[in-house]
């Protein structure tokens, strides 16, 4: 993976001169990434799909989108089509949010100082879009085409790095990133979701295209049969190893890492499809292909339903083994908790019901352990069955402490940067530090793997993300 | 109800109290707690603390029960009372109950004070700054009745505990913030304190010091004690190789036994506790000091009756056989919070500390031995070396951003849409 750095960097630095032609394009190259950690749980979602019953509420929960100030376009009550702007971004009036079905906006929730949490619309039986004229994408530019993805609501699925927020249309992108390998416990398998979506992809590729003066690289797995791999105007990487091999920041390091200045953007394969269909039929159809995984579900599976669909319309379809359980919208490592009664996020595509652990284990911490997942030999024993399938809880095993033990981070952190030292410099919030230590390269989610390592029991993703915010909020 | 509900309910009814860390304490010593995630990854990997700190006790183990034989042994041997022992490792006249029996007396009560006393000191630490009781005294605890002389008086330790944990962790903010080794601070502290307990001929032996001037008077000298006399050429027909690899030989408790601590080392390398980087390199580094000492007396440039002679002539290797330099090296300097925290660090950290503890070793004129002297050193040093490191990837960094390609905003117009080098 090192070896094929300094090729990559060479790409890098001469895309801009190819900026039109892509000379490079489908030139796959591959990327091993040894360092890392497969998660195996039990309760994997079997590759067939069924299609989830209507819900009657959709919601859109605000805490998706990180950093958003609201301001509501529409009141409580008025009646929305799908595809119609409810809110915009406070900061930016001309990135709309977009309601994924046509309904009635029967509740906004607030919390603390007014703020919004969730809104909820009442869907209509029979469904009505916003109908966008289509572009021309040969002719479109990266002017219409940006105007286009903000005002239809395509907007806010494109993140960017530094700060892992939604994208600043302001900004020129040195490359955009998309992963299409899964290597996350659970998760929704890309290859598998994006079968037979080959058109809305290209379309949504072909468009995001123009947005960079550099390349779209698309990162496959090497024995996968991504869609994603036969597109034009892509840059594929294949990829293999453990997770996080699949998470797009391990690819950004390894491909063309992010310094000082330089934006990235990065949009997940599945949102694609959305944007793709928009600008095909200029319809946004929220719909999307949802894994429901984990011990607890009975069949688990996939689904189609929509983005902001009530979870409990799939999760009693496959059934749950018991009561009292923890319900993911999410992987395990960087979802969110949620409840049956809770809305499909925003970004997911994977819902996870796993057990509750809040049980007491007599003397946990020094009998030999089999059933729970470890990198270390102490007595532990995962490594004598590298294949076997866990069934973990959400027990913590184990006390948060300070920082004491070293090295184990890095075996499972690709990337090129000192985790634990850039946590460090995140917690005394020391901003040269952070910025020095690649604090800019990083998002929560890249520090999920070290968070489930930690023999401290510290909060990794959350260091990260107040590391992120302070850095975002002081250098802007 | 069962143990496990009732310790629940008088858990959540006193969960305010001012004592409650140190119920919480041994509560979670019987029970893993039934906390569950709450933001952030939702599930845990199986290892905490308790765990990685048990796994070096355990490590320890077998050098505390050798040590209890080999206190006994050395005593009655010095008596005269029995032969040299024979035959191997598992060489009759070591493994008695005698030997035993005399040593556990005289150990237990040193490895009960150390615990006793330190975890008292934490304990009200724990209480007054509200937070929970850490483990890592539980290793502490274990290496220093381990580092010490088996005589040394009860209220010695106690009081070289007491600094060594509050000067040493507790000012720092506790576990995981302290700079120098808890346990070496411990033993800095009794060796400068009280040298007549910490060096010389009497103290390795149990039964020397109250004997001093009797009759019976018995001493016993450590290996390297004897070499710093001056004495070379008789040392083999006082201890042949065997005894030192094997650990029969006067010493502090623990550290005799190089075989037992290769056996802990290797353990604590297969479970990934320990650093292996730390503890190889470490062998190197004084492997390599060792040479050099070799090649200077090998070219005769430095005359017989130098009283370095007979160390620097000490064939390399065996520096690793005797004194406290193997256990230094795999159980002190492998030490995460006080060592050098990048991988490339403790090349650099563990090869310093082998080289030192041979130098000081050889160039210390009182006291014949340097590992815990190179080993605080060394822990002062490792944030430097650390740094240096992480500088690295800082260069790095700053060298890519070199070639950085950073477009103007899109507010500025497509015409200015051209890459800029910073």
């Amino acid at each position: 993976m090192v070896n094929n750095y300094e090729n990559y960097a060479f790409s890098a630095k001469f895309a801009p001169i190819f900026d039109n032609t892509k000379v490079y394009n489908n030139m796959s190259k591959d990327i091993r990434i040894n360092k890392g950690l497969d998660i195996n749980l039990v309760g994997a979602a079997e590759q067939t799909t069924s299609k989830a019953v209507l819900s009657n509420v959709y919601a859109l929960n605000l805490d998706d989108f990180h950093g958003i100030t609201p301001k509501m376009l529409v009141k409580q009550g008025a009646e929305v089509k799908a595809g119609e702007p409810i809110f915009y971004n406070k900061s930016r009036e001309d990135m709309q949010f977009v309601s994924p079905v046509s309904g009635e906006l029967v509740e906004i929730v607030r919390g603390a100082r007014r703020r919004i949490l969730t809104l909820k619309i009442l869907a209509d039986k029979s469904q009505e879009y916003v109908e966008h004229k289509t572009l021309d994408l040969a002719n479109s530019d990266a002017d219409s085409i940006r105007e286009f993805f903000l005002k239809s609501g395509a907007w806010p699925f494109i993140k960017q790095r530094p700060y892992d927020i939604i994208a600043n249309p302001d900004a020129t992108p040195k490359a955009i990133f998309v992963s299409g390998y899964t290597t996350a416990p659970l998760a929704a398998a890309s290859d598998y979701v994006l079968q037979g979506k080959e058109a809305e992809l290209q379309a949504a590729i072909t468009a995001l295209g123009k947005l960079t003066p550099g390349a779209v690289h698309v990162s496959v797995g090497k024995s996968g049969n991504s869609p994603l791999a036969q597109l034009d105007g892509v840059t594929v990487h294949n990829i293999s190893g453990p997770h996080p091999a699949g998470l797009v920041g391990t690819q950004i390091n390894k491909i063309d890492p992010i310094n000082k200045g330089e934006v990235a953007w990065t949009i997940a394969p599945q949102d694609l499809i959305i944007i793709g269909e928009l600008l095909l039929t200029g319809k946004f159809n929220a719909e999307r292909t949802v894994a429901l995984a984990g011990s607890i579900v009975k069949a688990p599976k996939y689904y189609t339903t929509k983005i902001g669909a009530e979870i409990s319309t799939f999760l009693y379809a496959s059934g749950v083994h018991q009561d009292k359980y923890r319900l993911i919208n999410g992987d395990v490592l960087t979802g969110s908790r949620t409840h049956p009664e809770g809305y499909l996020g925003f970004y997911n595509n994977t819902v996870t019901a796993i057990p509750e652990g809040d049980d007491y284990e007599f003397f946990g911490w020094n009998k030999p352990v089999f059933n729970k997942v470890s990198t270390t030999r102490a007595l532990t024993f995962s490594w004598l069955q590298p294949k076997k399938k866990y069934d973990l809880n959400t027990n913590t095993n184990g006390e948060h402490r300070a920082f004491v033990v070293t090295g184990q981070y890095e075996q499972v952190f690709p990337l090129d940067i000192f985790p634990l030292q850039l946590l460090k410099a995140c917690m005394v919030k020391d901003l040269d530090e952070m910025e020095q230590l690649g604090l800019y390269e990083v998002a929560p989610e890249d520090f999920a793997l070290t968070e489930f390592i930690c023999i401290s029991k510290q909060p990794h993703q959350q260091i990260i993300r107040e590391g992120l915010d302070l850095l975002h909020q002081e250098i802007g | 109800m069962g143990l496990k509900e009732k310790l629940h309910t008088f858990r959540v009814k006193n969960q305010d109290k001012k004592w409650f860390p140190v119920f919480s304490g041994f509560h979670t010593f019987l029970f893993t707690p039934n906390e569950t995630t709450k933001h952030g990854t939702h599930v845990k990997g199986a290892d905490d603390l308790k765990r990685t700190m048990n796994t070096v006790v355990m490590s320890l183990i077998p050098c505390l029960i050798f040590g209890m034989f080999n206190t006994g042994y050395q005593h009655y041997l010095a008596l005269g009372e029995i032969d040299a022992v024979t035959g191997g490792f598992f060489g009759s006249g070591f493994w008695t109950w005698d030997n035993f029996i005399l040593g556990f007396w005289k150990i237990l009560p040193l490895v009960i004070v150390s615990y006793a006393v330190g975890l008292a000191v934490e304990f009200v630490f724990c209480v007054i700054k509200g937070h929970e009781i850490e483990e890592g005294y539980l290793v502490t605890g274990m290496l220093v009745p381990l580092i010490v002389p088996v005589d040394l008086p009860l209220w010695m330790l106690a009081v070289a505990v007491v600094f060594g944990v509050v000067i040493g962790k507790e000012v720092f903010g506790g576990t995981g913030m302290n700079i120098l080794n808890p346990a070496l601070t411990i033993r800095a502290f009794l060796f400068f304190a009280y040298p007549t307990w910490m060096s010389g001929d009497k103290v390795w032996v149990h039964g020397a010091v109250d004997s001093t001037g009797t009759a019976d008077a018995i001493s016993g000298e450590t290996v390297l004690g004897y070499l710093a006399q001056g004495n070379t050429t008789d040392l083999a027909q006082k201890y042949d190789l065997a005894d030192m690899f094997y650990g029969f030989i006067p010493g502090s408790i623990g550290e005799t036994s190089t075989i037992l601590i290769l056996l802990g080392g290797l353990f604590l390398i297969f479970s990934k506790i320990a650093s292996w980087r730390i503890m190889l390199s470490a062998v190197i580094g004084s492997l390599v000091m060792g040479l050099i000492f070799n090649g200077i007396v090998a070219a005769e440039w430095i005359p017989e009756y130098s009283k370095f002679y007979s160390l620097m002539s000490f064939e390399y290797w065996q520096h690793l056989l005797v004194g406290g330099l193997a256990f230094g090296i795999v159980f002190m300097a492998t030490d995460p919070v006080t060592g050098a925290q990048t991988n490339r660090g403790k090349w650099v950290y563990g090869f310093l500390i082998g080289f030192m503890s041979v130098m000081i070793r050889v160039f210390n004129p009182g006291y014949p031995e340097g590992v815990f002297l190179a080993i605080l050193l060394m822990n002062v040093f490792a944030p430097t070396i650390d740094h240096y490191v992480i500088r690295g990837n800082v260069k790095r960094r700053l060298k890519r951003l070199k070639n950085a390609t950073i477009y103007p905003k899109v507010t500025e117009g497509a015409e200015a849409l051209k890459t800029e080098t910073v």
